[in-house]
Order: structure tokens, then sequence, then C-alpha cells
């Protein structure tokens, strides 16, 4: 695992301290729609345990390569995608292995909630479980109990439990969605815009859920609102029309940035 | 401003004329349904005098003068039986065929779904013209003998010998001809199920299968039954192939029995006997009565259906929106 | 309370990894939901290839323009059957679609309101009438009235099976067309069916025509209602009070008779049946493809659009 990691030139890699592990590395990782290049020769490595922001204005890529990263792509028709991905030194578009294989490891969050509307709460969270042939319903319902709790919104649902998902607010459906996805116990989470659709409450409360995740996840997580990304994340990577334009420490992307675009964007003065 | 108007302003009141005239032709559907329960209903009216309730139940059907006797019972039973047999052989094909079509690469579901559409739009008469002269033989050979070779002794619906002309080649029709229409409606329903939904079970390390299960049917679940029966409403209203292929038994002697015995539905015996029947006499009355019973199970249905299928919009809506 | 990685881990080691199981069983029901395609293509296909195969062969100018020769001749032709089909749909459109297409108007202009809701919900479940029971109505209220069987009561019949489709489509056609339209006539001070007339139904044209076209092709197979009411015949056009033949009515009578020369020119009008309907089906899916983009016509007619 580690003589691949070896041979991958390391971009801005100033920020590097050796004794963390890359949990997921992208590599010339290009993405096309029809013939439309929307995510253009990015290489990127995310470290065991950190949070890496992806900020950028709309339209600039973020969401399609967030995709990428647990092959969300090959759902969409026209969309095609190239480079490697490697999760844990595994390649995750080997043709050999299926994709289930892989997005078992790689949770997503997406933009809007989508909890299964027709199921309860307990059923929303334990899905994943089931299609793992988790059938004790003790095991289960510990499963379920914690990752609700890891999501923040055990205390807001324990009582009611059998109540169908869509009868819960948006910030609890989206935190919900958060304890289905870390049910499969993934390795590494993709949140995507995860509190764009929510009140500042619910916001502060997603962002508190992320920052203690990242004691046991890689998380990486797609915002448009810059406060967001320097509260909650380690590292930052500014996109720019496809092109991945910086990425380095938060602090330094904010505080000092290399590239006049990135210093531009932070500053607010376009996007 | 002068009260007096010049005669060249005043105009006619056109918009009311307009909306009026519309409002009539929108009332129009309301009125005929009235108009055609009420007319059926009165000109039918002299079976239900003589028969009353027996004419739903009893079986013998007999137009001689003198020994008038009518009963629906079998043409009922025998609507109820093709059409359900029809429902338990095209329901699961035509949702797995929505499935493949929901999911398959446009170059291939567009020209299927074109070709569901057009099947859909070929005429009931040709199906018939196919079933006895084509499907009936294949039917006999491949289908019919074997399962009476096999159960026949012991399975009493596979009982008699088959002759082809029965109600299971006309169930087995129907089945092909209601497979366009739940097909092409579970289609879009299952399309309409919103990406993020699938998408949800895919992260979550679904198969194709798995999403379907987890995603697709739970949400589409009403709409898909509202599909179905509407396909049961096509199955029950059929009339020329059926008419074709039952092989046309009266009396009490159709009675569903055998699958492989000649049946009659309602829609089937009007079609055989309607021209010859006197309007003097008690036989016109007898297949107006079953008009109107088939009108009335059709009606039913539909409603149903479309209550269901609006109610699947609701669920939509509110998964999305919330 | 934070569940340590151990824990995780012990959680992980609970998942049954049985991928390789479930991707077998996810083959197992793709190939039969392929097979559910396959089953349903062979019959209908076979249908498309026997109509094709044998009516050919019965096809020919004659065939085409004759009356029907003796019975078991295998002579004469279809003629009166394809004038009668013409004329039926020539004479259904007269009542259905100006019918049809008012009654769209009501539901996409005025139809917001309870009356609307009860129209259109009541049409749709009329569309789903058994067409049996229309033919018996326009039995019961013009042959048994008049007195004889006449191309009136089934055209009047068949008018009954395309007015509701008509006004679905209409509906559908005139509500997409953008609110702009209506206010930009309203700011030049038009009047209301001046405004619907000149400016949202020509801007909702081909939608409408498609509707028109799909309830020609579902009337033109229409078997049943034909059956007690202009009953059949084997001359050509003599008025519209008199009885008529139409293809499907000649398909019938010739497929229940026991001579090989009746049955082929039954697949002969069959085929020219079936070329026809296609003809107009194909049409309308060329016609709406180009001209709308939004969504499917069945969808429509089910009253099912997409948000
Ligand atoms: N399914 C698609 N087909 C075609 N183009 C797409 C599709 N999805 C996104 N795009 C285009 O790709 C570009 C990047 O989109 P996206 O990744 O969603 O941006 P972001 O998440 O940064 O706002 C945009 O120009 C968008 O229009
Ligand atoms: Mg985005």
């Amino acid at each position: 695992m580690d003589g691949k990691q070896d041979d991958i030139e390391n971009i801005g890699d100033d920020h590097l301290d050796s004794e963390k592990k890359y949990k997921m590395i992208a590599e010339n990782v290009s993405v096309f729609y029809d013939d439309v290049e929307a995510v253009k020769n990015v290489t990127m490595k995310f470290k065991e345990r950190s949070v890496t922001s992806l900020i950028g204005p709309s339209g600039c890529g973020k969401t399609t390569f967030l995709r990428c990263l647990n092959r969300m792509h090959d759902m969409t028709k026209n969309a095609r995608v190239q480079g490697r991905i490697l999760l844990d030194g595994e390649d995750l578009y080997a043709k050999d292995k299926d994709p289930i294989y892989h997005r078992r490891k790689v949770g997503m969050v997406f933009q809007k909630p989508n909890p299964f509307p027709t199921m309860s709460i307990y059923d929303n969270v334990a899905a994943g479980l089931r299609l793992n042939g988790v059938k004790d319903r003790r095991i289960l319902d510990e499963i379920v109990e914690d990752s609700l709790k890891m999501a923040y919104v055990w205390d807001e649902v324990k009582n009611n439990l059998k109540k169908p998902a869509i009868e819960l607010s948006g910030g609890q459906q989206q935190r919900l969605c958060i304890a289905r996805a870390l049910a499969i116990q993934p390795e590494v989470l993709l949140m995507d815009e995860p509190a764009s659709a929510l009140d500042p409450i619910a916001t502060q409360k997603i962002e508190e859920t992320i920052t203690e995740l990242a004691r046991e996840f890689t998380i990486i997580i797609v915002t448009h609102n810059m406060q967001q990304a320097v509260r909650v994340s380690d590292y930052t990577a500014f996109m720019y029309l496809g092109d991945l334009i910086e990425f380095n420490e938060t602090k330094k992307i904010f505080t000092q940035p290399k590239n006049e675009l990135t210093s531009k964007y932070v500053k607010g003065q376009f996007g | 401003m002068s009260r007096q108007i010049p005669f060249s302003k005043r105009r006619l009141p056109t918009d009311k004329i307009f909306k009026i005239s519309a409002m009539v032709a929108g009332s129009y559907v309301l009125v005929i349904i009235v108009l055609i329960v009420f007319q059926l209903s009165s000109e039918s009216y002299p079976i239900w005098q003589r028969e009353g309730l027996a004419f739903l139940t009893g079986s013998d059907w007999n137009a001689v003068e003198g020994r008038e006797s009518f009963g629906a019972a079998p043409y009922i039973l025998g609507t109820l039986v093709t059409a359900s047999l029809a429902m338990i052989i095209g329901v699961p094909l035509s949702i797995g065929i929505a499935m493949f079509i929901s999911q398959a690469p446009k170059y291939l579901s567009g020209p299927l779904s074109i070709l569901i559409e057009l099947l859909a739009a070929v005429p009931s008469i040709i199906y018939g013209l196919w079933g006895i002269f084509v499907f009936r033989q294949v039917m006999l050979d491949w289908v019919e003998y074997p399962l009476y070779e096999v159960f026949g002794d012991n399975v009493w619906i596979f009982s008699s010998a088959p002759f082809g002309l029965d109600i299971f080649s006309a169930s087995v029709i129907l089945a092909i001809m209601i497979i366009p229409t739940i097909s092409a409606v579970s289609r879009e329903i299952m399309i309409a199920v919103p990406q993020q939904q699938k998408e949800a079970a895919y992260m979550l390390g679904a198969t194709k299968w798995e999403m379907f299960r987890l995603a697709v049917f739970p949400y589409a679940k009403t709409g898909l039954i509202g599909a179905a029966i509407l396909g049961l409403g096509r199955a029950v209203g059929e009339t020329m192939a059926v008419t074709m292929l039952i092989g046309n038994a009266t009396g009490p002697s159709a009675f569903p029995q055998s699958l492989f015995q000649p049946g009659q539905t309602m829609s089937s015996i009007i079609a055989n006997e309607f021209i010859e029947a006197s309007p003097a006499s008690l036989h016109l009355p007898a297949l107006v009565g079953v008009g109107l019973i088939l009108l009335l199970v059709a009606i039913c249905i539909n409603v149903v259906a479309h209550i269901l299928v609006s109610r699947m919009l609701k669920v939509r809506e509110g998964a999305i929106n919330a | 309370m934070m569940s340590s990685s151990q824990k995780r881990a012990e959680y992980r080691l609970l998942f049954k990894q049985n991928v390789g199981g479930r991707l077998v069983v996810d083959k197992i029901m793709m190939g039969i939901v392929f097979g559910c395609v396959i089953a349903a293509v062979i019959p209908l296909g076979s249908i498309l290839i026997e109509v094709f195969k044998n009516g050919i062969s019965a096809i020919s100018i004659e065939f085409l323009t004759q009356v029907p020769g003796a019975i078991g001749s295998g002579e004469g032709g279809i003629g009166p059957a394809i004038q009668g089909t013409l004329i039926i749909i020539g004479m259904s459109s007269m009542i259905g679609v100006p019918i049809g297409v008012m009654s769209g108007i009501f539901l996409a202009e005025f139809g917001d309101n309870r009356l609307g809701r009860t129209v259109r919900f009541f049409n749709d479940v009329f569309m789903e009438f058994p067409s049996i029971v229309l033919g018996i109505f326009a039995f019961l209220v013009i042959v048994l009235v008049l007195g004889h069987f006449s191309l009136w009561a089934g055209a009047f019949a068949l008018s009954l099976i395309m007015f509701p489709i008509v006004a679905r489509t209409t509906e559908e056609s005139l509500k997409m067309v953008p609110m702009t339209y209506r206010e930009a006539g309203i700011a030049l001070g038009l009047k209301k069916w001046v405004i619907t007339f000149r400016i949202v139904l020509s801007a909702a044209k081909s939608g409408m025509i498609t509707g028109i076209l799909l309830s020609v092709g579902r009337i033109g197979g229409e078997t049943a209602p034909l059956i007690m009411t202009v009953l059949g015949s084997s001359q050509f056009f003599s008025g519209v009070d008199s009885p008529m033949d139409a293809l499907p009515l000649r398909i019938w009578r010739m497929s229940l008779l026991p001579y090989d020369s009746a049955q082929m020119q039954g697949w002969g009008a069959a085929l020219v049946l079936i070329i026809i309907i296609l003809a107009i089906n194909i049409t309308v899916r060329y016609y709406f493809a180009k001209k709308s983009k939004k969504g499917n016509i069945l969808s429509k007619l089910m009253g099912m659009r997409k948000k």
C-alpha cells in the first residue's frame, strides 16, 4: 500500500505531516458529461481521520468530483470518469470488482435529505444493515441507536423510532441520512452541501456532528459556505471551472492563499 | 364619461358566452355518463323485473319465446376468471418489463418503450385474428396438452381435454393485451421515482435488485397497484379477442370449471348475441342488463385505479418537499 | 457518547461478507426481468410478423377497391370496409373533436374549481369505459329509436371514445403554454376568448393534433361498438343513414368463415388496418417528440404530469 502511494506526485503537499496515512487518493481524475469536461485532471489525497472541504463557485465541479469517490457516476447515464481513485490502495474503478464492494466503505450524504419516505426512522437506519445480512434484532437495535447518536439526532427521535421518516423536519431528516450512512460503518464519509437546505440551528448541529465524526472517519465535504469550511475542516481544496486551483491546510487557504483566484474567492470577491 | 354607449361599441358578452359554452362542453361527459347509466338501467328494467336478483345468480340462458329465462352468473364469473388469470400472468411480466426499461441504457429503453406503446395501439381485433390462427395452435401444443397430460387427472382446473378455444387461451391473450398498458404506466411510475432515492440505495451498497426493493417498490407501490388495476379495467372490458378465443359457451355449461373448457364473458356474450336479440323479447333487455353489470364493474375498478394513482402523486410530492 | 473505532470494527465483523452471493441473486433477478421483456416481445413481434406475412399476399389493387365477392369465393375486396372506416373516422371526429377541444379548454382555462375537478376525474374514468357499453348506448338511443342501423350511430359511439382523449390532451397542451402568452393578450386588452382561440390554441396546436391523431388511432381499430351500430355491409357508401362496413368488422366476419381464402382476406384487411394505425401512431410519436419534450403522452392521458 505504501509503495503505491510513493509514486504519486504530491501536489500542494507542504501541509503533509507524515504520521497520518492517506485513506483515499484521487489521481488524474477527469469527468465528462457527454463531451463536456466538468472535472479536469484533479489529483488529491485525503488523510485518514481528517476533514477536507471542497469549495468553489457553483458549477465548478465539486459535486461531480465528490460523486467519483464512491462511483455514483455509474448511475448517471451521460457521465464518464477517467483516472484512478484508490481507497486504501485499492482501485475503486478496477474492472473486476463490482462497485458495491467499495460503496459500503464510502458513505455518502446528499445535498437534499433523501430518507426512504415510506420507511420508519428505524428502518431507514437499518436498511443498509439488513442488506449486509444483519438480522439479529438486538444487534440492529444497538447499531441503529449508536448511529443515531453519532448523527446527533437520537434524542429527538428515540421515542418515535416507528414514525415515518418523512414526518421529520428537514434538519432531522438530514441527520437521519447521516445516521443511515454511518450505520454501515463506512471508513470514508462524503457530504455534499449537507447543510445547504437547513436553518442555522440545524446547520450548527450538523457541523457539531461533523467535528465529532472526524475523530473516526475520513470526511470530504462540499460546502459553499466559507465560514463552515473554516469551522469544520482541516484541509480545503478550491476548485474553479473544473480545475483544482489550490489544496492546502484550511488556515493557509484562508490566511495566505498562494493563488490569486483563491485569494479573491475566499475574500468573497466573486462566486 | 358619457352614459350613452354608441351602438357600435355595445358588445355581445362574448366572454360570458365563451365561458358558458366551455362549461357545457366540459359537463358533456357528466351528462353522457348519467345518460348511459340511465339508459342501460331502463332498457334492462324488464329483465330485472322478471328475474330479480336471480339474474345475477342464475345460469339459464334461454331466449325461446314463452320459456325465456336468463341468468348472467356464468358470464360474470367468466369475466372475473379470465381477467384475474390475465392479471396473474400479465402483472408480473409488466412490472419486469418496466423494471428493465426504467434502468436500461437509452439505446435500449427508447426503442423498447416505443415498441410497447405501439403494441398498445394494435387493435383488439388483430390480437383476436392472430389468436385464432396462430396463437391457438401454439397454446394447444406447447401449454395446454402438456398441462393436461401431467395434471389432467388430478387438478380439476386442467381436467377437460383442451381445444384451444377456451378460458385459458382467452386469459393468456388478455394478459398479452394488457401488458403494454400496465408496463407503459409502470415504467412512467418507476421513472418518476426520484434519482436521489435510487442513489440513497446505491450509496448503501445495494445491488440493482436491492435498489428496486429498497427505493423503487416501496415508493412506487401505490402507483404500481393503480397501474395494475387500470390493466384490470381494460381486461374486464376487452371484447373482440376474448370473443374470438373463449369458445362461446352459453347457459350452465359456460360456468368456468376447467380452464380448458369453452366459456363466455360479459362482453363476449354481448358481442355474440346482441344483433340477433329481438328488441321485443327479453333477450335484448337481458344483454343490456349484462352490459349494465359490466359497466358498473368497470366503473368501480377505474375509480379505485384513479384514486390510487393520484394518491401516489401526493406521496411523491410529500417526499420531495418535506 | 461516541463509539470507538474498536466497536465499529466489531460491528463490521457482524456483517455477512457474502457480496458475491448478493451479486448472484442480482444477476438472477435481472435475468428474470430481461426474460419478461423477451416473453412479451415474442408474441407481440409474432403478431406483427404474421399480419405482414399473411396480409401481403392478399393485397392487390382489386382487393383494396372492390366490393366483397361471394362468400368463400376468395374474390372481391375490402373497398367498402376501407371507405367505411375512413368515413366513420371523419364523422366521429366531426362530433368528438369540437366537444373534446371545448371540454379541454374548460379544464385548462376554467377548470380550477370543484366542477373542473369533477369533470377531470370522470373524464378519466369515462376514458376507460368498456367500448362495447358505448355501442349498446348508441344502439339504444339511435338505432332503436330510428329503427335501423346507421353510420351515424357508429360515429356517435366512436365519438364517445374520442372526445375524452381529445379533452385531456387539449388540456395538457393548453397548460403547457406559458402564462406570459395570456398575460401579453391581457395587456393588449384582448378578450379571453380571443386570447384563447387566437393565441393559446395556436401555441398549443401540436399537442392538440397529437391528441386528435391518437384518438383517431384508437377508434380506427374499434370493433365492438360497431357491431350493434353500423352493422356491416358489402356495399359502398349509400348515405349516412344506412349500414356500412368497416375494416375491423370485415376482419371479424372473414375470420369466422371456414374458408382459407376468406381467412387470407381477413389477414389482408388486418394488414391495411394495422398500417393505418401504426402510421398514425408513428406520426404522433415523431410529431410529439419534435414539438414537445415534456414527457410522454401516455402519462398525460393518465393525468400523471411530471413535476
Ligand atoms: N448530469 C449532468 N449532465 C450534464 N452536465 C452536468 C450534469 N451534472 C452536472 N453537470 C455540469 O457539470 C458542471 C459541474 O457541476 P457540479 O459538479 O454539480 O457543480 P457544483 O457541485 O460545483 O456546483 C456544471 O457545469 C453542470 O452544469
Ligand atoms: Mg453541487
